[in-house]
This record gives structure tokens, C-alpha cells and sequence, in this order.
């Protein structure tokens, strides 16, 4: 008998009421185990169908989440370009893990920064270019135009030379890895679809974590890690030595191609004003992984070289190589991947601007045919800067060296030109910078334009500070 | 009178015509800065301009001691 009966039986007997005392405490308590077995299962249907809607949710959260993703994901993974793993992997050797703290405070950094960007994209629906030259005028235009495409063709350098020596470790000639590089990226960008660039893109983003088994491999100390790596401290001192790597690093944080990209793809994922707090997630997702990556690389390179001087992270792997080999390996494949990403990216952005100021089709969603110069452009900068690779004593090392000396040039020139603009209430209506914005991002632009430009000096002048 | 074309040949003299053609377009069409120009604004650039002149100072200064047999 359920109590639900039980208690309509007891209800009706007819003698009911001469029983009362003793009965009535039996008939609430099969009342309230009634009630509470009735509220119990109306609970546990509750709870799940709260789990189901909540289920639900996230499902979908994730499904938007996974057509809106791309411009931050890949800006932020891509900024651990081959030169950005050398760096880890040099600042790994020589201060071990101390320095981990810095690089997960660069994370927000660079979120701060590319956050601009999305409402910047969103608002205007021009990329960085186009908007500078429209908001300043033509000089102003030109000179971050200019600069920009000298930039961007010296960094491709840097890249390609990272993954033909990534690829030298397995004995692959640098022409067949040129070759089938820059085969492989102009078919990504012939699909005529941005949406299936972005995701291969992302497939390549993915192959980046690959740091993340090469540290376990080396079984670092994990106690060590936290002692040394988590509170802020500077190994022997903040010497110049000890400064210039953490110049380095914030170097690579924030690089001006990034915030030229990330404005034009999110113009050519044609996101809206109502995408932006998607574009935002989407980035800090992205300096999540950023800060991820050179975190375990740091964990490599400070378990197994510590105390080594690295120049390259080519070299690293090779190093590595002889006591780990697998460890080297999956190094060198993630120096190539790195180096993959950084060109693809840049490369774009380069067309992109051209694209955007010269009012050639500039879209990864026409056909070759349909923005011929868009694509003859992204192709030519590739090719030329492959070449150079392969010219047999280019003067790849101050290549490199150059490379700091002219970012720094047009670094601050780009921030400046970001915080004026989504000031400008004219242009940003509600999305124009707060007053909190205005702090963190005036802030962090300084620092990164002090620091920058004394990393640029001290390159153009390696003794001037000690 | 000499032009593009009587210079390069007519193929590459009309490519160079198109393009120089197009920059004065460009040029044109961006000639007046479309940002209100606050005293802010002005003073931010006229920083960005003194700090650009400095950097190619700098430039220009390692160049010369290059080519002077410094390093």
C-alpha cells in the first residue's frame, strides 16, 4: 500500500475519531513521509531537469562558442611564434623556472590590449589600417602602413628561419620545407571560405599544446615549480642581463601584427556589435593558452637545460635531443608549428591591410579570382620571404636583431592610434573605452612602450645598459 | 614630355601609372583626418612624431658608426 492510500483508508475508518490520540501521530507521520517522499521525487525531478536545462545550456554555450571562436584563439596562439619559443625556451635555460610568475602576468596584458581590437573591429568594420588612415589622415596612414608590411616580411624571415631549423633536426632540407610550406598556406587560403581557414588554423593552434607532454615527459618537480616559479622574485638581482629577457618576453607578448590581425579577421568573420563579449572570451581563452604554452615551455628547457645558454630553440631541441628524444622531438615540432602559425598570420595581416587601403577585395570569403591582388599579395610574401631563407649567407642573425629595432618603431604608434580611437565617442558610441579601460590600458600601453623601446635600443646598442 | 610609359615600356609604364594614380586617390581621399582633433589627440601625436624622430636618430647614428668600422 502506498501512503498516499494508506492515509485516504485511515481517513474514512469510522471509528476514526475514538482512536485519535494514538492514530493521529501515525497519520501525520504517513502525512509528512507522504509529503516528504512526494516532495522528494518532485525534488529529484527538479534537480534533474534543472541538470538537463543547465546541461542544455552549456552545450549550446559551447556550440556558439565554437562558431564564434577564432580571431582571439588564433592572434594569441599564433604570438608564440617561433621567435616567442625561442625566448621561453633561452629564458627557461638560464633562470629556470623563476621567471614563470612574469609570463602568466603578461597573460592579461595581452588580453587588455587585443580586447581593443574586437570592439574596434565590431563597431567600425574596418581592420587597423584602414581605420588609421581614415581617423589620422594619409601620412599617419602610410607610415603604420608601410611599416607594417617591413615589420611583418622580416618577422615571416624569423618564422621561416624557425621552422626550417626545427625541421633540420629530422634532416629535412630547408628548400623542400620552404617548398611545402608555403604550398600548404596557399591552399589553407583557397578554400574561398574564411570559416574553413580559421578552423584548419585552429587544428595547427591545437598542435602548439604540444609543449604540454614534452614537460611532463622530462618529470619536472612540481614542488620546485611552485617554490620557484610562482612567487614574484628576480633571480640574482634585477641585473641588465636579467632585464633584458624580461624585455624579451614582453616583446613577445604584444607585437603589432597582432593587433592589425585580430582587428581585420574579426571584420572578416563579419562579427557584430552584439559578438563582442564572444570576441572577449574568445581572447582571454586564447592569452589563457598563450600563457599555458610558454609556461610548459619554461618547464622544459628549466628542468633540462637549466643553466645552459640557448640562442635558439632549434638549438634547445637539438640539446635536448640527446638525453630526451622524444622530448626533442616533440620541441622541434612545436618550433615548426610555431613558426607555421606566426607566418600564416602575418602574412594575412599584411594583405589584409593592403586590402583594406588600396579597396581591393580583402576577404578570405572570395575566391582567388574574385580578390586576385588580396591573394597574389599573401602568396608574394611568403614566397620572397621563404627565399631569403635559402640564400646561402643571409644575414639571418641581424635579420632577427632588426626585426626588434623596427617593431619598436611601430608598436607605439599602433597603441596610440587603439586607445585615441576607442576613446572617440564618435566612432565607438557605448563601446568607447570606461574609465577602468582607460587606467589598465593607457597603463599597460606605457609599460609596453617604455620597455619596448629600451629592448629596441639596447638591441641597436647591446652595451649601453651594461 | 616623359612619362611611365616611354620610360619602362608601355606594360610596365601603364602598372606604375595605375598605382601612382591610385596612391594620389588614396591620398586624396584621406587627406583631411576624420578624428576630432582635441588638444589631447594633437599633443599624443605630436609625442608619437618627437618619439619616431628620436628613433631614427637613434637609426641613423648606429648606421653611421657602422659604416665607420663600429659595431
Amino acid at each position: 500500500m502506498n501512503p498516499a492510500s494508506t492515509f485516504l483508508a485511515v481517513g474514512t475508518d469510522p471509528g476514526f475519531s475514538g482512536r485519535l490520540s494514538s492514530t493521529t501521530i501515525q497519520i501525520e507521520w504517513r502525512d509528512d513521509r507522504s509529503n516528504a517522499l512526494k516532495n522528494g521525487r518532485k525534488s529529484i525531478m527538479d534537480l534533474l531537469s534543472r541538470f538537463y536545462f543547465f546541461y542544455s545550456r552549456i552545450i549550446k554555450t559551447i556550440k556558439i562558442y565554437l562558431l564564434l571562436a577564432g580571431p582571439g584563439l588564433i592572434v594569441m596562439i599564433a604570438d608564440n611564434d617561433a621567435g616567442g619559443i625561442t625566448t621561453y625556451a633561452a629564458t627557461g635555460a638560464k633562470f629556470g623556472f623563476s621567471l614563470i610568475w612574469f609570463l602568466v602576468l603578461l597573460g592579461p596584458v595581452a588580453y587588455f590590449v587585443q580586447e581593443m581590437t574586437v570592439r574596434l573591429g565590431a563597431v567600425t568594420k574596418h581592420g587597423h589600417a584602414e581605420a588609421i588612415f581614415s581617423a589620422f589622415g594619409s601620412f599617419w596612414g602610410w607610415f603604420s602602413l608601410l611599416d607594417l608590411t617591413i615589420v611583418n616580411w622580416l618577422t615571416m624571415i624569423t618564422e621561416f628561419i624557425g621552422m626550417t631549423a626545427a625541421l633540420s633536426i629530422f634532416g629535412v632540407p630547408p628548400i623542400i620545407v620552404v617548398f611545402f610550406v608555403i604550398l600548404v598556406m596557399v591552399s589553407i587560403v583557397m578554400s574561398g571560405r574564411y570559416w574553413t581557414w580559421e578552423k584548419i588554423t585552429m587544428v595547427f593552434c591545437l598542435v602548439n599544446l604540444i609543449y604540454i607532454p614534452a614537460a611532463l615527459l622530462v618529470h619536472p618537480s612540481i614542488s620546485d615549480i611552485l617554490r620557484a616559479g610562482i612567487v614574484p622574485n628576480f633571480p640574482g638581482g634585477l641585473h641588465g642581463e636579467l632585464f633584458f629577457f624580461l624585455m624579451a618576453n614582453i616583446g613577445t607578448t604584444i607585437a603589432p601584427w597582432m593587433i592589425f590581425f585580430q582587428q581585420s579577421a574579426v571584420v572578416d568573420k563579419q562579427m557584430k556589435e552584439k559578438d563582442i563579449p564572444w570576441g572577449k572570451f574568445d581572447t582571454i581563452v586564447g592569452a589563457f593558452f598563450t600563457v599555458i604554452v610558454a609556461v610548459f615551455v619554461i618547464i622544459v628547457t628549466g628542468t633540462v637545460l637549466y643553466g645552459m645558454n640557448i640562442e635558439s630553440a632549434a638549438q634547445a631541441a637539438q640539446v635536448i635531443m640527446g638525453t630526451h628524444p622524444w622530448v626533442g622531438t616533440l620541441v622541434a615540432i612545436g618550433l615548426f608549428d610555431a613558426g607555421f602559425l606566426g607566418a600564416i598570420c602575418i602574412a594575412l595581416t599584411s594583405s589584409w591591410a593592403f586590402g583594406e587601403v588600396f579597396g581591393w577585395a580583402h576577404s578570405l570569403n572570395y575566391k582567388v579570382k574574385e580578390a586576385f591582388w588580396f591573394y597574389i599579395f599573401y602568396f608574394f610574401g611568403l614566397l620572397t620571404a621563404g627565399a631569403v631563407v635559402l640564400i646561402p649567407g643571409a644575414p639571418l642573425v641581424l635579420i632577427t636583431l632588426f626585426v626588434q629595432v623596427i617593431a619598436v618603431t611601430l608598436l607605439p604608434a599602433a597603441l596610440v592610434f587603439l586607445i585615441i580611437l576607442l576613446n572617440n565617442e564618435e566612432i565607438m558610441g557605448k563601446y568607447k573605452n570606461t574609465l577602468f579601460d582607460n587606467i589598465t590600458n593607457i597603463t599597460i600601453v606605457v609599460c609596453i612602450i617604455a620597455v619596448s623601446s629600451v629592448y629596441g635600443i639596447s638591441t641597436l646598442f647591446p652595451n649601453l645598459f651594461g | 614630355m616623359v612619362t611611365f610609359e616611354s620610360v619602362f615600356g608601355e606594360r610596365i609604364g601603364s602598372v606604375i601609372h595605375e598605382s601612382t594614380d591610385k596612391i594620389t586617390r588614396i591620398n586624396q581621399k584621406y587627406a583631411t583626418p576624420k578624428i576630432k582633433m582635441s588638444a589631447g589627440v594633437k599633443f599624443a601625436l605630436l609625442l608619437l612624431r618627437l618619439y619616431l624622430i628620436f628613433l631614427v636618430g637613434l637609426l641613423a647614428y648606429k648606421f653611421w658608426t657602422i659604416v665607420h668600422g663600429g659595431t
